[in-house]
């Protein structure tokens, strides 16, 4: 095996010390992301080696606070592939409707746009009274301003656009209201969202659910990190759960991939067997 | 030279260019080859089955954790950016856009750079922008080989002479020599 540059001999330091002193792992990330975001970094913050980072890492508070932030991916969008949402009204609505209660652990919920666009579906299928979404993130900025709700203005064309392809029932504008600037959702989809840190890296299983969703968190992990987040998945669902992963995200390489049939392939839709 | 890999970049009138290039590549070419082509975000890549059906080598959108291997032209997938690991194998992000696109030509040259130095062949094609300027300058910092589309033979000169004017290019080619020189350099 060839020797590593010293790049890259500086990035897994530092991955190494942001585990050791602030607890979030990201050594079992893939490489080729994890370097552009830190690379990214250096640049925005005017350094020359990623050297100098690890100095700021440890003994500079915010630097660190935006070094963490940019690790994780905060890009989001309501009802993102709406072929999805489409695919959840026709294919995962029928099998919420046997439960009389319904538990929807959404991981990796970043700004929540997501957790919002499922609210959304199931309120206008009926079923919200009786859903409670756990919401999680690690990264606790980007679930403080979930929590919000408000979004900007210049989006509401797309997600308007996103949500009719999706099969929206209603009119989007009846799920915000908005000023210049900013629209801010209805407190009634609020009403039944936990929001809640967790961290798919280093905390265990969270809870027993019916619903897991997971969309494009798992594209950046290593396969040995994916296998045991699947296991993590595998554990927390109910006999008959159901698991959604982004549209290009597999269980090709996972362990698991005998103990889930598929619900809607295409769409990454897999139900777990009795 | 043993050149390992070749990425290709492309925008607006990018089918018809890549129409001219890939179909006339032999079954064993013995490069992969990876493209970025800016589609909307929405598109579900239906012309990868019928760039399939025209080409010799086998035509498929990147998944990720796939092995990148000789015999195959991998499409990045709309709305995912592609990476090279070291490894050979693809990475998909779904980070912001850069230069207003995703996926982003810029960042599967810089990886691919990295992962492949000076085995990697990049070409930039047609195209109304910017992209793949700085991720072409990233394969000649490598020691790799860049290649760009004569802009006069290009629907869209833009993305041309952007990675002209960012570095000293090796080769600018007319769209219908560059399937000729590709076939010659390996």
């Amino acid at each position: 095996m060839a020797a590593k540059d010293s790049t890259e001999i500086e990035i897994d330091l530092l991955l190494e010390a942001i585990y050791q002193k602030y607890g979030y792992d990201f050594r079992q990330y893939s490489d080729a992301h994890i370097k552009r975001r830190i690379m990214n970094r250096m640049v925005l913050s005017g350094y020359n080696t990623v050297s100098e980072m690890q100095f700021q890492l440890l003994h500079n508070k915010s630097f660190a606070n935006d070094l963490l932030h940019d690790l994780s991916i905060t890009v989001t969008e309501m009802f993102r592939d709406p072929n999805f949402y489409r695919s959840v009204r026709e294919k995962i609505v029928p099998i919420l409707k046997t439960y009389p209660f319904i538990k929807i652990w959404h991981a990796g919920c970043s700004t929540g746009e997501e957790a919002y666009s499922m609210a959304i579906l199931l309120t206008e299928e009926g079923l919200m009274e009786r859903t409670t979404i756990y919401a999680t993130d690690f990264n606790q900025r980007a679930l403080d301003e979930a929590k919000q709700g408000i979004f900007s203005n210049n989006l509401i064309k797309e997600y308007t656009s996103n949500y009719q392809a999706s099969g929206g029932r209603s009119a989007f504008s009846d799920y915000y209201t908005a000023d210049d600037n900013m629209a801010i959702i209805g407190q009634n989809l609020k009403k039944n969202i936990v929001w809640a840190n967790h961290n798919l890296v280093t905390d265990s299983v969270f809870a027993e659910v019916h619903m897991i969703l997971c969309r494009n968190v798992l594209i950046y992990f290593k396969r040995e990190l994916q296998n045991k987040v699947h296991r993590m998945f595998y554990e927390s669902l109910i006999n008959g759960g159901v698991l959604c992963l982004g549209s290009k995200e597999g269980m090709y390489f996972s362990e698991l991939k005998d103990a889930y049939q598929d619900l809607d392939p295409r769409q990454k839709i897999f139900k777990k067997k009795y | 030279m043993g050149y390992e890999a070749i990425v290709i970049g492309v925008s607006s009138g990018g089918l018809n260019a890549l129409m001219k290039i890939l179909p006339f590549l032999p079954e064993n070419y013995p490069c992969p080859i990876v493209v970025v082509q800016h589609v909307s975000p929405r598109s579900d890549g239906y012309w990868i089955e019928s760039m399939n059906r025209t080409c010799n080598l086998n035509v498929k959108e990147a998944d990720e954790k796939e092995k990148i291997e000789r015999g195959n032209i991998y499409m990045a997938p709309a709305n995912y950016h592609l990476l090279v690991e070291k490894d050979k194998t693809f990475s998909l992000s779904t980070e912001a856009r850069v230069n207003f696109a995703r996926p982003s030509i810029d960042v599967l040259f810089g990886s691919a750079a990295d992962a492949y130095g000076d085995g990697l062949i990049g070409l930039i094609l047609t195209g109304s922008n910017s992209d793949g300027a700085i991720g072409l300058r990233k394969i000649k910092e490598e020691g790799g080989l860049t290649i760009v589309q004569d802009p006069e033979t290009a629907e869209s000169p833009s993305m041309p002479l952007y990675a002209i004017s960012a570095s000293s290019v090796d080769h600018i080619l007319p769209l219908d020599e560059i399937s000729g020189f590709l076939k010659g350099l390996v």
